[in-house]
């Protein structure tokens, strides 16, 4: 018996190694080289590779069914919108259109196009190519591509056949007019026309390719041979390949670009996830530079002569106050738990570099943003006195907050957390912190079921408008703060948001910041922090963008 | 064990190693073994080591309160005044160790560390000790359909390395706490211990004495109570001691891998190691190494005690 | 013998149905879900009923069961959520890294570990032989992600010798012709991609090869121990045997046998160590596609096929062994 069994586990070494070899053998055999011939590459005085060191994958390269930075990242260098952001800023300037304008109802926008701008596979961008993106937009057929325009459906509200929808139709005027009608004026445009989503692909190219099919598959969605092979675009890089075994991204310089050419040949992105490796990296030198440093290692650093670019912040991190929780519609015990968080300490230990206390809900590059409304500074007596007024004294809450992820507003959920939770126990709240993954349960429980008292949560504007913050915060009923009683502040966001003329709409966002700071208090805005963008010495040209719109077409590399 | 159906070629190197154990410590048997071998174990420099590195961490753990210069969770104004994300402040007046990211008490956090650490080993050690011994009785106690039930369960378990098993239970169950991880940790170690104590039962079948106790008409039940499962206890305790050391370290894994106890809060090594240890490293390293070195040395410890036992309680070693 | 494979067959098919049931329930029971994890923070109440209507999660259970029974036994498990591409693709993408790391870790480990056990047990007692084994019971003691750390941070941060982290250098532009890298370099030629690759693989398969390491060292010593005390060689030796001969010809080959037998059997503890070596040094194998497809935002049509190709390949290799064993071994036929 005992011998029998040793010759079994012989006989499984056996086979094991027999597989590994067979595995290893069968693959050999005769291959070639399809590495690129050209033998000076990289060698070059001007031009070169720029390795850019990315955060995670992107999805795939079709711009509208994508709705995150890292997937954002190659689709903005091989395409452009209508309207593009001044580079550094939130604010518009022209972009495949040399100029816009709007009826004074705020409905008509009537683009006027750059003359001899051609796509990537050579045909030309004129009216007719930019209606045939809007309309592809709305006549989006399918529960699964529907589903996958995340941002369409935000911001123009709904399909073709959709009582909702803001789309009405799109005329080329002449080859060089394009003209967009909607069916009702949103805040969202102009700045909305400069979202990488809704940046303009190439007709021929997406009917070449399929770009509309998105196949439902298992738990997820297969996509087009454009989104997946052939993006094109009219932008300063040409897509050339991502090696997904490497995660190299690998994107050429376009020569006929209409814009600024790109002054490095070529363009890889490189996707390391952990931060930690990034850095190393950029230190191995080789990658030239890697977004989102870790907090704690940007003063070393800079101190070692790299660059550190931090982006103007352009975001918010809030802590969110349920009022399904009875205790929690009384305003006393809501301006109790403001008072009670020590805002500066939390930005001087946790913040990282050039974080900013906020005092309301949008940066204050942002129009409509008052500079005087109540501010809330740590006063623990009064927060004290208030729950005592309140009656709310011995309150029990339950803290949600994510793990598993990290966010240029919230680096670190997890001592966040800590921090505020230590602080509302010195108030004489009680906290039950109940952590839940990020995908696993923590915005399904937050922002569907609500079952939080408090929660941590931001947001990373995307263009300049204040309804892209409050708006997209407190402008309807959300299960993430048990406000359907509210009625008072949706009206007003909502009067605010449709407000035509820029004066007017600029005095009435500054009083629903005041009115939400002093009246409504449906959450507490606790910081801006910019995330920054650090490179080795030799790159120059690197413009940070607020919105971490980067464009490598300025990027240069000395020696 | 049956001819057919050997699992997997891993389930089968640990299920070697038990049974290895298993017939050292319960072959020979009986009262004077045990105390021929703790008599070798005193003289035993190796030994003598890990049992002191052990009472050293026990008495840490127990008496933490009164060791420790402070509040493991309370943040100092004195430490948070110079905090931030790029500097952590070291050693003050007050604080030897200086601060942890969060602008608390890091010594304080080290000493009680021990008592979180001990409570995350006992309990994934004992809940799978708990479980491991009742399906291992079962199975060699009642025999039949029952045992080779029990024994194909954990033939399955053996076969998926420790850390993957675990890293499966908290994905399943879809998130983590720290009790996902001491019962992830736990699983681990049912099938090592319920294949222990079986074949140490089974062993003891035949010997003298429970056929002795058979004979006089002793009932089955209390056969195996009183005489079958103490003496397997020995190998028990012997395996008990080196999960120990596993349990820690796979605990520590977790937190690395971002799936261990979330609560920041809680100082327990592993957590801090893997989570404050990685990501300061730079800003002050030794919120790593000194996690890290506890974590090593309470290991050993382990592992020096227990292999010891082992080779104490190996009849070829009683000449 | 042919009802013993009958009953194995039977037997696997039981086991796969079971399996797929359970863990087609379990994933749909948790908490978030697909839905959850392909959303990102802007989606709107319609979008989210958009994709529940989208991937069909508000059709009867038993309907979805059936849609995923037949794509599972036409071996489509789905298109992964982070990175759009069908999983089975990820998945053999990933396969060959594990491997080469793995491989590498065993023969460092078998080179370090077998003269080294040797040494120690020939030098017994003294300062080497001590030396030795208090090196391996720390390198069984150690996290082995702090270990991996460590080396990682003193040996590409502060002297600049090893590239920090992947399988081969940004940009080289390699052809991948088998997924295996170093191996792809043969063949193509590019001998320059070959040595950049293993240059990458020096210090993960360090890392990795730091348990299996110690285990070898541990048992070479242990079973060459026993040799010596063997009769044989005690008989040999008052032959009057020059010493290398009994070394060479029974000592060695005698205490070879139960660590080759050890040596096969590390593949599983190799898999665990990889998941995190993979982690220190952001290496695209299974075992960070295991941690990613959980922490990195639940990627679980990922996870779901893992699962599902582990039990596969767990059985049929079970089959594969007893089945070879009993055309081997007459006397299991027999029984």
């Amino acid at each position: 018996m005992r011998a029998s069994r040793m010759q079994a586990k012989r006989l499984r070494t056996v086979i094991t190694a027999g597989v590994i070899a067979a595995l290893t053998i069968g693959a050999a055999g005769c291959a070639d080289s399809d590495r690129d011939s050209g033998g000076d590459e990289g060698k070059a005085a001007t031009g070169g590779t720029f390795i850019f060191a990315g955060a995670g994958d992107p999805k795939n390269f079709d711009p509208i069914f994508n709705d995150d930075g890292e997937s954002f990242r190659p689709i903005r260098q091989m395409y452009d919108t209508l309207i593009e952001h001044k580079p550094g800023t939130a604010e518009l300037q022209g972009g495949l259109a040399e100029s816009w304008s709007n009826d004074p109802t705020g409905k008509i926008w009537t683009f006027k196009l750059r003359q001899g701008v051609k796509f990537h596979d050579g045909s030309a961008l004129d009216a007719a190519a930019v209606c045939a993106n809007f309309d592809r937009w709305y006549n989006m057929k399918g529960d699964a591509a529907q589903s996958q325009m995340i941002y369409y459906a935000d911001v123009f509200g709904g399909f073709a056949g959709s009582p909702d929808a803001v789309y009405d139709n799109c005329k080329a005027q002449d080859p060089a007019t394009a003209v967009v009608t909607m069916k009702k004026y949103k805040g969202a445009f102009p700045g909305a026309f400069a979202l990488t989503a809704f940046s303009i692909a190439s007709p021929t190219a997406m009917k070449q390719y399929d770009a509309d099919k998105v196949t439902q598959n298992g738990d997820s969605f297969a996509y087009s041979a454009f989104a997946t092979e052939h993006p094109t675009g009219t932008g300063a890089f040409t897509y050339g390949g991502w090696n997904k075994a490497t995660g190299e991204i690998t994107l050429n310089k376009n020569p006929d670009y209409f814009g600024e050419k790109a002054k490095v040949d070529k363009l890889i992105i490189k996707v390391i996830k952990d931060e930690n490796t990034r850095k190393q990296e950029l230190r191995a030198g080789t990658v030239q530079a890697i977004d989102f440093p870790a907090p704690a290692d940007r003063k070393a650093l800079a101190g070692e002569g790299y660059k550190v670019l931090d982006r103007p912040a352009f975001n918010i991190l809030y802590l969110g106050l349920n009022q399904k929780n009875p205790k929690l519609k009384d305003l006393r015990v809501r301006q109790a738990i403001a008072y009670a968080i020590n805002r500066a300490q939390l930005v001087q230990t946790k913040g990282p570099g050039g974080a900013t206390v906020a005092d309301q809900f949008m940066p204050n590059t942002v129009l409509g943003y008052a500079p005087d409304v109540q501010k809330y500074d740590y006063n623990l007596e009064k927060a004290k006195q208030l729950l005592s007024e309140a009656g709310a004294t011995g309150l029990t809450l339950n803290f949600y907050y994510p793990t598993e992820v990290s966010r240029p507003y919230m680096p670190n959920p997890q001592e966040i957390f800590t921090v505020l939770a230590n602080d509302l126990q010195a108030a004489g709240i009680k906290v039950n912190g109940v952590p839940r993954p990020w995908n696993g349960g923590f915005k399904d429980d937050v922002q569907q079921f609500g079952k939080q008292d408090l929660h941590i949560l931001g947001w990373t504007g995307d263009y300049n408008d204040p309804g892209n913050f409050v708006g997209t915060f407190f402008g309807r009923e959300k299960a993430e703060f048990g406000d359907q009683a509210m009625t008072e502040m949706f009206t007003a966001i909502g009067k605010a948001d449709a407000t035509v003329d820029q004066a007017a709409k600029k005095t009435a966002w500054e009083q629903v910041n005041r009115d939400l700071a002093a009246k409504w208090l449906p959450a507490v805005p606790l910081w801006h922090a910019p995330p920054a963008l650090v490179t080795t010495k030799n790159v120059e040209g690197l413009v940070p963008s607020p919105l971490t719109n980067e464009e490598f077409n300025t990027v240069t590399l000395t020696k | 064990m049956s001819g057919i159906g050997g699992i997997s070629t891993l389930a089968d190197h640990k299920r070697r190693r038990i049974e290895e154990l298993t017939a050292r410590t319960s072959e020979a048997g009986g009262v004077s073994l045990i105390r021929d071998a703790g008599r070798r174990l005193l003289r035993n420099p190796t030994a003598m080591v890990g049992a002191i590195i052990i009472l050293l961490f026990l008495i840490i753990a127990i008496f933490a309160p009164l060791v420790a210069p402070h509040d493991p969770v309370q943040r100092f104004p004195e430490l948070t005044k110079d905090l931030t994300v790029d500097s952590i402040p070291g050693a003050t007046a007050g604080h030897p160790l200086g601060s942890d990211p969060l602008g608390r008490d890091f010594a304080s956090r080290m000493i009680y560390g021990a008592r979180q650490t001990l409570f995350v080993g006992v309990l994934a050690t004992f809940i799978g000790l708990l479980f491991g011994v009742v399906l291992g009785a079962i199975a060699g106690a009642v025999g039949g359909w029952l045992d080779v039930l029990i024994m194909r369960l954990t033939d399955v378990m053996l076969a998926l390395p420790s850390l993957l098993l675990a890293i499966t239970l908290v994905a399943l169950a879809s998130r983590s706490t720290q009790w996902t991880v001491i019962i992830a940790v736990a699983v681990v170690n049912v099938p090592i211990f319920a294949r222990l104590l079986r074949g140490s039962m089974l062993a003891q079948r035949e010997s003298d004495h429970v056929l002795a106790a058979r004979a006089l008409g002793v009932r089955r039940r209390d056969i195996v109570l009183r005489h079958m499962l103490p003496n397997s206890l020995t190998a028990v305790i012997v395996q008990a001691t080196l999960t120990f050391a596993v349990a820690i370290l796979d605990a520590a894994a977790l937190s690395f891998l971002g799936l261990g106890d979330p609560d920041i809060n809680r100082a327990e090594w592993g957590l801090m190691l893997g989570v404050d240890g990685v990501r300061y490293f730079e800003v002050r390293p030794e919120l790593a190494y000194l996690p890290a070195l506890a974590i090593i040395f309470v290991a050993l410890g382990f592992t020096l005690l227990g292999e010891s036992m082992r080779e104490a309680l190996d009849p070829k070693n009683r000449r | 013998m042919v009802r013993v494979i009958l009953r194995r067959l039977i037997q696997l098919v039981v086991t796969l149905i079971a399996l797929t049931t359970l863990v087609f329930f379990w994933l749909r029971s948790l908490p978030g879900g697909p839905v959850d994890a392909l959303l990102g923070e802007r989606a709107t109440p319609q979008t989210r009923e958009l994709l529940t209507r989208a991937l069909g999660y508000d059709q009867p259970i038993w309907t979805q069961y059936g849609r995923f029974v037949k794509n599972v036994v036409t071996g489509n498990f789905g298109n992964s959520i982070r990175t759009g591409e069908p999983v089975m693709d990820v998945i053999s993408r990933s396969f060959p890294a594990t491997i080469e790391l793995a491989v590498a870790a065993i023969i460092i480990a078998i080179g370090l570990g077998i003269p080294l056990g040797y040494i120690a047990a020939r030098y017994r007692g003294r300062m080497l032989d001590n030396a030795t084994i208090i090196v391996t019971l720390i390198g069984i003691s150690i996290p082995i992600f702090f270990l991996g750390y460590l080396l990682k941070d003193l040996l590409t941060q502060n002297i600049h010798i090893f590239p920090p982290s992947g399988r081969i250098t940004t940009g080289m532009d390699n052809t991948d012709v088998t997924g295996f890298f170093v191996l792809d370099g043969l063949l193509t030629r590019e001998f320059d991609a070959t040595a950049d690759a293993l240059w990458h693989l020096v210090l993960p398969a360090i890392t990795l090869a730091t348990i299996p390491l110690a285990i070898i060292i541990r048992i070479t010593r242990a079973s060459v121990l026993d040799v010596l005390d063997e009769d044989y060689i005690r008989t040999a030796d008052a032959k009057g045997l020059r010493n290398t001969t009994i070394r060479k010809r029974h000592v060695l080959r005698n205490a070879l046998l139960p660590v080759v037998t050890t040596i096969g059997l590390q593949t599983g503890a190799l898999l665990a160590g990889a998941v995190l070596t993979e982690k220190v040094y952001n290496w695209g194998g299974l075992g960070t596609l295991i941690t990613d497809s959980i922490s990195g935002g639940r990627d679980y049509p990922v996870l779901q096929a893992l699962i599902l190709l582990a039990a596969v390949v767990f059985i049929v290799v079970n089959l594969l062994v007893d089945l070879s064993y009993a055309v081997i071994d007459p006397r299991v036929r027999v029984q």
